[in-house]
């Protein structure tokens, strides 16, 4: 039997239409604008001003805070601006903007395709690589890897699990980066083993990407018999179901752990990484190469070409889409990441972050929202929540302003994986509600707990 | 560029809607319903029509005079009510009969909360309990309509518990009885000519039940749990004394215990939402209405059983919550 996690979820269809596409190197567009908030966390602060001629992987912004990371240029080229540029939702964000100029690289940054699998002994040389290159988490959340890689004193780690599930449907991006660079991934998931000193790796991998699982089983299969360092690495392949991937429903479809209310995965001994972010870890690492591009997936039945592509960090959105064939005609949404989780994209103008794994057209028949009627308490919304929740009664609740009776009833348990909206036959708007009320419960929360002054 | 939409997540949606699974509903109780017209001729037509006919345009009337809200009759709950308060009538009942229980079921059990998913009793068996209590002569009076099939024609008289109740009160065994009264458990399996319009074959809802679990409209937690506590409820007493109470396959197989267990103790909006307290709420209706066959002065129970259960669907859902992720 199939491991996978242990309450609610759902099964939407899972589209993986580009799935058969090999990754392509998009070229660098004539000006890119990178982000200083491109992690969870604090913004970063520039480090470069207008006129500054800039190499590609060098730092133009450095860490503010102990969660935030570096940005590194991902062209070469003149700094236009610094300044505020919009982002997917419109909103301005400081933006470094340099007119790309030929492709010149920093001293020190292996681009050769050499693949490197000794793993230096001192642990703290692996972090500062991590750290120093800017790798954050590339699953959804872009928490600053070197952070997550540091458990707070008093805590350990037994586990590490990499996160190969994509369990969103469209998204493909992970799928081929398994296939195509399985063995750096599993290079990469040794760093990470060797820095937590765990001796367990499950890389958690969804049925329905049979050649992924076999590719990466192949790699870690060669790579084990090369060095005791890839000992305990371990392929497990996972039940389809969304959402697989979230870190807590990973954790219990790998361990049987719950990670409790409030806590984070270190309390039960586990770290989770996504494949993606495993590659970045090699890269800095083993390469010394910022993350400085990603691969995403343009995709959705609309669009004309379906693709993965590898692209520098701070290309605009529209420059990818109008070079694999613009916008089609039929589209009414464009979304960042996947159907369930990913974010509606405003402005096509702004540009991709080191995190943006997709983006996606729907048509108006694939995304319209049906008109809401009477909740006919049927409970496939507490069937579909896979934190056990009741989106119904939250959102009763909700809409009564009972506060009280939110936190009782667990709402800020609520990953937002939508699967209570996308399960409601009624088309109530369950996450929408349910959504703000958690903001305000967990702001209530932390009012309260937070010291006082 | 300007046309893209902008909203929340999730951006896709299921394709089950209310409509979707009650249309799955009306397609489960079909065969119900084909056996029943064959079997019962013209009057079943009559009295199906009719009561789907009223339920619809009542519902239909109260929405857009009364409550002046935009109309709810096309996710086709009130044809489900419609066709589970007919397969609940005596075949031969009069059309008017049929309209004054869809006047309660639709006009007073479930409008008056408010429509779908505020009522807290079914409405159906509201309807058939309060012409059960209005109209008993003709609410206890089967058969007479002439078959669609040459050759089978339905002939009158009470259900079979029925004449089990009433013989028992005079003094006779259950072997008198049945001697007497030729009950074959063969007959009731397939086609029993005796029984409410939608309880004559037992083939026919379990049909009905299996294609809803397998379009994951109902999970079988309810209807598994009120016919594993008739047939121990029952088998406990049978076996105490045989010739007093009736066994338990003789209990599944009469008194709409499988229509009931199958299509209305699963209504959605009148049963809990969690399958540990569904099967509560079945172990209560399998009870109930077994007390109320025994030792009750009605023959069968399974309305009432299920109307109590109905009353006390807020307080199971309140403790039966499901186990939350991380909270042991």
């Amino acid at each position: 039997m199939k491991k996978t996690f242990s309450i609610g979820g759902v099964h939407p269809d899972d589209k993986k239409i580009s799935a058969g596409c090999a990754i392509e190197v998009l070229p660098a567009p004539k000006t890119v604008y990178i982000s200083m908030s491109q992690h969870l966390g604090a913004p970063a602060t520039p480090t470069v001003s207008a006129g500054d001629k800039v190499k590609v992987g060098q730092v133009i912004g450095e860490p503010a805070g102990f969660i935030s990371a570096f940005v590194h240029s991902s062209v070469s080229g003149t700094v236009k601006s610094v300044g505020p540029y919009k982002d997917l939702a419109g909103n301005a964000v400081t933006h470094v903007a340099i007119e790309v100029e030929g492709d010149e690289w920093m001293e020190g940054i292996d681009t050769s395709d050499t693949l490197v699998t000794e793993i230096p002994e001192d642990t703290e040389f692996i972090v500062d690589r991590i750290k120093g290159n800017g790798v954050v988490g590339l699953g959804g959340a872009t928490f600053p890897t070197n952070v997550k890689l540091c458990p707070p004193p008093g805590k350990k780690a037994d586990i590490l699990i990499l996160n190969g599930a994509e369990c969103e449907p469209y998204l493909t991006s992970d799928y081929r980066i398994m296939i195509e660079k399985s063995r750096q991934i599993v290079v990469g998931a040794a760093l990470m083993k060797h820095v937590l000193g765990v001796q367990h790796v499950v890389i958690g991998i969804e049925e329905n990407k049979p050649e992924a699982i076999a590719k990466m089983k192949e790699a870690v299969l060669e790579l084990s018999a090369g060095s005791s360092d890839y000992a305990g690495i371990e392929v497990m392949t996972l039940k389809k179901k969304y959402p697989q991937g979230g870190e807590k429903q990973l954790i219990d479809a790998v361990t049987h752990r719950q990670v409790k209310s409030m806590g984070l995965p270190i309390d039960v001994g586990a770290v989770v990484q996504n494949v993606a972010t495993s590659l970045a870890v090699y890269e800095a690492v083993q390469k010394n190469k910022p993350l400085i591009d990603n691969t995403l997936t343009v995709t959705g039945e609309c669009f004309p070409k379906q693709s993965n592509v590898l692209v520098r960090v701070g290309t605009p959105l529209s420059y990818i889409v109008d070079s694999l064939g613009g916008i089609p005609e039929n589209a009414a949404k464009a979304i960042s990441g996947g159907p369930m989780m990913g974010k509606a994209i405003s402005n096509m103008d702004a540009a991709t972050l080191k995190g943006t794994s997709s983006i996606l057209f729907l048509t108006e028949e694939q995304t319209r929202r049906k008109e809401e009627t009477n909740c006919i308490r049927c409970g496939k919304c507490v069937e579909a929540c896979p934190m056990g929740l009741e989106p119904f009664l939250l959102n009763k609740l909700a809409r009564n302003g009972m506060m009280d009776e939110l936190e009782q009833n667990a709402i800020q348990d609520c990953i937002e994986c939508g699967c209570c909206l996308y399960s409601c036959p009624a088309n109530i708007p369950l996450l929408d509600v349910i959504r703000i009320a958690k903001g305000q419960v967990i702001r209530a929360i932390k009012s309260r707990t937070a010291p006082k002054k | 560029m300007n046309k893209l939409l902008v909203s929340p997540a999730p951006h896709i949606h299921t394709k089950t809607s209310t409509r979707s699974l009650m249309t799955d509903v009306v397609i489960a109780l079909l065969p119900s319903v084909i056996v029943s017209v064959l079997f019962y001729g013209w009057p079943a037509v009559i009295v199906l029509a009719s009561s789907v006919i009223f339920c619809t345009l009542l519902e239909y009337l109260i929405t857009k005079f009364l409550l002046k809200r935009p109309n709810t009759v096309s996710d086709m709950s009130a044809v489900v009510t419609g066709i589970i308060l007919a397969l609940n009538l005596p075949p031969t009942a009069p059309w008017w009969v049929a309209m004054i229980g869809a006047a309660v079921a639709v006009g007073v059990a479930k409008m008056t909360f408010g429509g779908l998913g505020q009522n807290v009793f079914n409405p159906a068996i509201t309807g058939r309990v309060f012409l059960l209590i209005s109209f008993p002569a003709i609410m206890t009076s089967w058969g007479g309509g002439k078959s669609f099939i040459p050759g089978i024609d339905a002939v009158s008289g009470a259900t079979p518990l029925g004449i089990v109740k009433e013989s028992l009160a005079q003094g006779m065994t259950l072997d008198q009885i049945y001697a007497a009264n030729d009950f074959s458990y063969l007959d009731m399996l397939f086609v029993n000519i005796g029984g409410s319009a939608g309880e004559i074959s037992a083939i026919a809802i379990l049909v009905g039940f299996i294609y809803m679990l397998a379009r994951k409209v109902i999970r079988p937690y309810i209807t598994l749990s009120i016919l594993v506590t008739v047939a121990v409820f029952s088998g406990i007493f049978w076996l105490i004394d045989p010739a007093q109470y009736t066994d338990p396959l003789f209990n599944l197989l009469t008194g709409g215990v499988l229509l009931g267990s199958v299509f209305m103790a699963t209504d959605y909006v009148t049963s809990p939402m969690s399958d540990k307290g569904g099967i509560i709420f079945g172990v209560g209706i399998g009870i109930i209405t077994m007390l109320i066959r025994y030792f009750g002065s009605y023959p069968e129970g399974m309305s009432f059983a299920i109307l109590i259960m109905n009353a006390t669907v807020p307080l199971i859902n309140k403790f039966c919550k499901q186990k939350k992720y991380g909270r042991a």
